[in-house]
C-alpha cells in the first residue's frame, strides 16, 4: 500500500500558506504517494479544492481524519497540541516544528509516538539546498519587506526628477545579508534605491556588492561567522563599534530593514532607543526578526507601531502575505524531502541520511539528541531568486585531502627546479641564457593562454598551432645561401615542408571556424 | 654572412617585427578562447606568419651577396610549392579527416625540424664555413634533430592508424619499457662521439644515426598505443612539434621560433593533459599503458560477470513515436558517428524533431572522437548552432530531467562501470550519465566493446534499447519516422 499523505489546513492565526498546492500533489502522486487535503487548506493562498481533486488528491472533510488515517503529515506552521494528541501513533509530521519556542511540542510529539521532522533544522548543505524551507521563505519575506516598507514610506524609492521638483533615492539599510536581506537588497534595488548593508560575516560582501550595493563594515576584525550562513553572537567592542555606525547611518536613511538572527536564540538587539532616535521622522523600520524578539527594542510582533515618527513594522507574516507563492516554493522544498526519504515506494525514516537526521526531533516516543554539528560552508549560502544573477563567488572545489602532502611536493619540485636553473645559470655560456629566458617566459605565457581555450574548438587550436609551428620555415629560410649548396637544400626543403603546414593549417582552421554558427537559426546552410 | 641577426641596423627593425609576429601568435590562441572571437584569432596568426616570413625574407635580400640567384629561385619555389600543397589539402580534406591532416602537419614540422638541424650542422652559425660549431650548438642541434625526428615518424604512424592503414590495436612487443630505454640511452650515448668530431664529416655519421634511432623510437612508441587513445597522442604530438621548432630557435638563435614553439609545445602538453583528465588517466599510463588489450578485458571480469542481462531491442518506427512524445532529447554523438559518416544525417534528423516542437541538444565528452574538439567540428560542419552543443559537465545533471538520450556511436565514455565497477579498467573516468535519462537509446553496428575493450552495463540496463545497424541508415530511417509521425500528428 502507498504512503498516505495528509495536508491539514493552517491553524495559527493569520496564517494563509498551505503545505501542499496542486502542483506540488501531482509530483507527489507521480512519486508514487496517495495525497489527502482537507477541504478549504487551501483556499486562503488560492488554491481551489477542485484544483487540488483536478490534480489526483482525495478531499477530506476535516483535520482529525487525516491525523489519524495518514502515514505522514505536512504542514506549515508547529502543530498545536491539540492538533498533535489526535494523531496516530507512527505518524511522521513534516512541519516547522521550533522546539526552542514551543517548549511542550516534542513532550506532546512522544506522547503520541509522532516522529516529529523539524523543517528548519534541514541542514544548509548544498545537497539539501531545494528542501530548505527557511531559504525559500526567507527570500519571500526579504523581498516582501521592501514592499511593506515602501507603502508605509511616504516617498518615492526611485529618484524623481520633475517640473514640480526633483527627490534623491530612498537611502535603504539593510541589516544582515543573509537569505532575506540579500532578497531585500535586489528588491529594494530594484525599486531605483540606493542600498546599503551590513552583515558580520565578511562572505557576505562580495553578494552584496554583487547585486549592487555598498557593503558596510566598523573597523574591528572579527568574523561572525557562526556557521551555517548565519551570524553568532560578537564581542562587546563589535556590538559598541556597530552601534556607532547604526547611529551614524541612522541620521542618513530612511528605510531600514533589519533581519539578523542568531540560531537558536533570540534576535540580537540591534537597533535600542537610542538608535531609533537617531532616525529622521517619516522614516521606516521593518523588522525582520519580530517573531524572534526582534532586532529593534520598540518592535512589538504583528504590530505598527510609531515613535517619534518612525514607523516600526513588527510583521511576523511576511511570508504568508505571499501566500500562494510561499505556499508553491514551500510545498515543492517538501517534494523534494519526501522524494530524499524514498519517495512513494522507498519511504522510510533513515537515521543514516544526513539530511534528515538532523532535522529529527523526536522518533519512537523519544527525543533524539541533535546530532554532532558538521558545519556546511556559509560562503555557499543559498542566493536569492528574484535578484540578478549573482556569480558564483564561492564555487571553489573543497581541497584535497592531500592537500598537505601536495604542497610539499610543489615545494620539492620548486626547489629541483630552482637548483636546475641556478645549475643551468652556472655552466651555460653567457649566449645561451637570453634565449632560455625567453623560451621559460613564452611557456608560461602559453600555459595562461591556452587554458582559457574552449572545449570545443580544441580542434581548430590544433589547426592554428599546426599553422604557427610552421613559423620553423623562417628557420629553414636563414639556411638558405645565395648559391645552392647542400644546407641550403635541406634548408630549403624545410621551407616547402613548412609552408604546407603555414598553408594549410591557417587554411583549414579558417573553414572549419565558418561552420561555427550560432543559434537559433544556424540550421540552414 | 649568413648570420642574419643584429649585425646590421636592419637587424634591430628585424627583430621588433619577430617580437610583433610573437604578440600576434599568442593573441591568436587566446581569440580562440570563444567562438566569437576565434575568426580574429586565425587571423592574428596569418598576420604574425606574413610578417615574420616578410621580415626574414627582408632580411635574406638585404643581406650582402644575395640577390636575384639560385638560392632565391630555392627559396620562392618552395615556399609557392608548399604553399600550394597545403592550401589544396586544406580546401580538399573532409571534417572526419581532420585528425589524419593534423597529424600528417605535425610530421611535417617534425621532418623540417630535422633538415634545419642537419642543414644548420653543415653551416653553423658565427662559425667560419666548415668549421664545427660550439659544443653548446651542438647540443641544441642534437637535441632539435632528436625531437624533430621523434615527432615526424611518431606522427606519420599516428597518421597511418588515424588512416586505418595500421590497425588501431597496440603493437606490445616484450620487454618494450627495456627497448625504450635502451633507444633513448643510445640517443644520448652517440651525442659523445658526436660532440668530439673534428670535421663536418666525421661528426655526420652519428648525427645521422641518432636521425635513425630517434625516428624508430618514435615509431615504437606510437605503435604501442590505442585507438581509443588517439587523442592524447595527436596531443603530444602537436606539443612535441612545438618543441622541436623551440629547439630549431636555440640552434638558430632566433627568439620567435622559440616563443612560437613554446606556446605551441605548452598548447599540446594542455590539451594531452585536458584528454588524460577526461579520462582520470596519468600521462604516463598513456603513453607507456598499453591501453585497450586483452589483458584490460579479463580485468574486468567481474564488471562484466555484472553485466549480464538482457538486450532490448527497439525499432526505428517506434523510436521515432517515442522522440516525438518527448520533450527534450540529448544526442550522444561518438566516433561511430564520423566513421559512418552520419554528421549530416543526425542534424537533419535533429532538426524534424526541432521542428516537432522537441528540445534537442548534444553532449560531448572531452575524449570523444580521435581529436580533441573534433565532435564539434564535425557538427559545425553539418550546420549545428554551437550553442546547442554542450560539454560534459554542463550537461551531466539534466540527463535526469531529458526524456530520450540517443547515443550514436559512442560507447566508452556512456560506460555506467567507469562510476561504479572498481573492476573496470576505466573505472573513475568520468563519464556522460546517459543512463538517468527517461529512456537511453543506443545506436550500434553490433554488440562489440568500444576501443578499450571494456564490457559497457549500459547496453544491458532495463532503461536502455539498442537501434543496430549502420549509424548513418538507423538516422535516416529515424527522420522518415519523425517527419512521418509529425505529420500524422499535424494532420490529427
Amino acid at each position: 500500500m502507498s504512503i498516505r499523505i495528509g495536508v491539514p489546513g493552517e491553524q495559527a492565526r493569520g496564517e494563509c500558506r498551505v503545505a501542499a498546492t496542486p502542483e506540488s500533489v501531482a509530483k507527489l502522486k507521480a512519486a508514487g504517494f496517495d495525497v489527502t487535503v482537507q477541504r478549504g487548506a487551501g483556499q486562503a493562498a488560492g488554491y481551489a479544492d477542485a484544483q487540488y481533486e483536478a490534480a489526483g488528491a482525495g478531499l477530506a472533510d476535516g483535520a482529525e481524519a487525516l491525523w489519524k488515517g495518514s502515514d505522514v503529515v505536512i504542514k506549515v506552521r508547529p502543530p498545536s497540541e491539540a492538533e498533535v494528541a489526535q494523531a496516530r501513533e507512527g505518524l511522521v509530521l513534516v512541519s516547522l516544528l521550533q522546539p526552542e519556542r514551543n517548549p511542550g511540542l516534542p513532550g506532546a510529539l512522544n506522547a503520541a509516538k509522532v516522529t516529529g521532522l523539524a523543517l528548519e533544522r534541514v541542514p544548509r548543505v548544498t545537497r539539501a539546498q531545494k528542501m530548505d524551507v527557511l531559504s525559500s521563505q526567507a527570500n519571500l519575506s526579504g523581498y516582501r519587506a521592501v514592499v511593506e516598507a515602501a507603502a508605509a514610506y511616504q516617498g518615492f524609492f526611485g529618484p524623481q526628477m520633475t517640473a514640480a521638483g526633483a527627490t534623491p533615492p530612498a537611502k535603504v539599510l539593510i541589516i544582515g545579508a543573509g537569505v532575506a536581506g540579500l532578497a531585500a537588497v535586489g528588491a529594494a534595488k530594484a525599486l531605483g534605491a540606493e542600498v546599503r548593508a551590513f552583515d558580520t560575516r565578511a562572505a557576505a560582501r562580495e553578494q552584496v556588492e554583487s547585486l549592487g550595493a555598498k557593503f558596510l563594515t566598523v573597523d574591528i576584525e572579527e568574523s561572525g561567522d557562526g556557521g551555517g550562513g548565519y551570524g553568532k553572537v560578537m564581542s562587546q567592542a563589535f556590538i559598541d563599534a556597530e552601534m556607532a555606525l547604526f547611529r551614524k547611518q541612522g541620521a542618513e536613511v530612511d528605510i531600514v530593514i533589519s533581519t539578523a538572527l542568531v540560531p537558536g536564540t533570540k534576535a540580537p538587539l540591534l537597533l535600542p532607543k537610542d538608535v531609533v532616535a537617531c532616525l529622521k521622522p517619516g522614516s521606516v523600520v521593518v523588522d525582520m526578526a519580530a517573531e524572534q524578539g526582534g532586532n529593534c527594542e520598540l518592535t512589538v510582533p504583528g504590530e505598527v507601531v510609531t515613535f517619534q515618527g518612525v514607523k516600526i513594522l513588527g510583521y511576523t507574516d511576511l511570508a504568508s502575505r505571499m501566500a500562494n507563492t510561499a505556499s508553491r516554493f514551500f510545498a515543492m522544498n517538501l517534494v523534494h524531502l519526501l522524494n530524499e526519504m524514498g519517495g512513494g515506494a522507498g519511504f522510510k525514516v533513515d537515521l543514516d541520511n544526513d539530511v534528515i537526521r538532523p532535522a529529527l526531533v523526536t522518533m519512537g516516543g523519544e527525543t533524539l539528541p541533535p546530532p554532532p554539528r558538521k558545519d556546511p560552508s556559509p560562503a555557499a549560502a543559498p542566493k536569492p531568486k528574484p535578484a540578478a544573477p549573482a556569480p558564483q563567488a564561492a564555487a571553489h572545489k573543497p581541497s584535497a585531502p592531500s592537500a598537505k602532502s601536495h604542497a610539499w611536493t610543489t615545494v620539492a619540485a620548486g626547489a629541483g627546479l630552482a637548483a636546475l636553473f641556478a645549475w643551468l645559470g652556472k655552466v651555460a655560456p653567457p649566449a645561451f641564457l637570453p634565449h632560455f629566458t625567453v623560451f621559460v617566459l613564452a611557456c608560461f605565457v602559453g600555459w595562461q593562454v591556452v587554458w582559457s581555450v574552449t572545449a570545443a574548438l580544441h580542434t581548430p587550436l590544433m589547426s592554428v598551432t599546426n599553422a604557427i609551428s610552421g613559423i620553423i620555415l623562417v628557420g629553414g629560410l636563414l639556411q638558405v645561401g645565395a648559391d645552392v649548396d647542400a644546407a641550403g637544400l635541406l634548408g630549403a626543403a624545410a621551407v616547402l615542408f613548412a609552408s604546407i603546414n603555414v598553408a594549410g593549417g591557417f587554411l583549414v582552421t579558417q573553414r572549419m571556424l565558418k561552420m561555427f554558427r550560432k543559434g537559433p537559426e544556424g540550421g540552414a546552410r | 654572412m649568413s648570420d642574419l641577426g643584429a649585425v646590421t641596423g636592419d637587424g634591430g627593425v628585424r627583430t621588433m617585427a619577430y617580437l610583433l609576429a610573437g604578440v600576434l601568435f599568442i593573441r591568436s590562441l587566446g581569440g580562440l578562447s570563444r567562438q566569437e572571437t576565434a575568426a580574429r584569432g586565425n587571423l592574428f596568426g596569418i598576420l604574425g606568419m606574413g610578417l615574420a616570413v616578410a621580415a626574414t625574407l627582408w632580411g635574406w635580400w638585404t643581406t650582402p651577396g644575395h640577390g636575384v640567384g639560385a638560392g632565391l629561385g630555392l627559396l620562392v619555389g618552395a615556399v609557392v610549392v608548399g604553399g600550394a600543397v597545403g592550401a589544396v589539402q586544406a580546401q580538399r580534406v573532409a571534417m572526419t579527416g581532420m585528425p589524419e591532416l593534423v597529424a600528417v602537419l605535425h610530421s611535417f614540422v617534425g621532418l623540417a625540424a630535422v633538415l634545419v638541424g642537419i642543414s644548420s650542422y653543415l653551416r653553423p652559425h658565427g662559425v667560419l664555413p666548415g668549421q664545427v660549431a660550439s659544443t653548446l650548438s651542438l647540443v641544441e642541434i642534437w637535441i632539435g634533430v632528436a625531437v624533430g625526428s621523434i615527432t615526424f615518424t611518431g606522427s606519420i604512424v599516428a597518421w597511418a592508424k588515424l588512416r586505418g592503414s595500421l590497425s588501431g590495436k597496440p603493437l606490445l612487443l616484450p620487454a618494450r619499457h627495456g627497448l625504450n630505454l635502451v633507444m633513448v640511452a643510445g640517443i644520448v650515448g652517440l651525442a659523445v662521439p658526436f660532440a668530439g668530431a673534428r670535421t663536418l664529416a666525421e661528426g655526420m655519421p652519428w648525427l645521422l644515426g641518432m636521425t635513425a634511432l630517434s625516428g624508430l623510437l618514435g615509431v615504437h612508441l606510437v605503435m604501442a598505443i590505442g585507438g581509443a587513445d588517439m587523442p592524447v597522442v595527436v596531443s603530444l604530438l602537436n606539443s612535441y612539434s612545438g618543441w622541436a621548432a623551440a629547439a630549431a630557435g636555440f640552434m638558430l638563435e632566433n627568439d620567435l621560433l622559440i616563443v612560437t614553439g613554446a606556446l605551441v609545445g605548452s598548447s599540446g602538453a594542455i590539451l594531452s593533459i585536458i584528454m588524460c583528465r577526461a579520462m582520470n588517466r596519468s600521462i604516463l599510463n598513456v603513453v607507456f599503458g598499453g591501453f585497450g588489450t586483452g589483458e584490460a578485458k579479463s580485468g574486468g571480469g567481474a564488471g562484466a560477470g555484472a553485466a549480464q542481462g538482457e538486450v532490448q531491442e527497439i525499432k526505428a518506427a517506434e523510436l521515432g513515436e517515442r522522440l516525438l512524445a518527448a520533450k527534450s532529447v540529448v544526442v550522444v554523438p561518438g566516433y561511430g558517428m564520423a566513421v559512418a559518416q552520419a554528421q549530416g544525417a543526425v542534424k537533419e534528423f535533429c532538426h524534424s524533431l526541432q521542428e516537432a516542437g522537441v528540445s534537442v541538444r548534444y553532449a560531448i565528452h572531452p575524449v570523444a572522437g580521435r581529436l580533441p574538439g573534433h565532435m564539434n567540428v564535425l557538427l559545425a560542419e553539418a550546420g549545428v548552432p554551437y550553442d546547442l552543443v554542450l560539454e560534459m559537465e554542463h550537461i551531466n545533471h539534466d540527463f535526469p530531467k531529458t526524456d530520450v538520450v540517443l547515443v550514436i556511436g559512442a560507447n566508452d565514455i556512456v560506460n555506467p562501470g567507469a562510476l561504479d565497477d572498481p573492476q573496470s579498467p576505466i573505472y573513475g573516468m568520468p563519464v556522460l550519465e546517459v543512463w538517468k535519462a527517461g529512456l537511453t537509446v543506443v545506436l550500434k553496428r553490433g554488440m562489440a566493446a568500444g576501443y578499450a575493450g571494456v564490457e559497457n552495463p549500459l547496453f544491458v540496463l532495463p532503461g536502455t534499447k539498442m537501434l543496430f545497424g549502420d549509424a548513418k541508415k538507423s538516422v535516416d530511417a529515424l527522420v522518415q519516422s519523425v517527419r512521418a509521425g509529425a505529420e500524422a500528428k499535424k494532420a490529427a
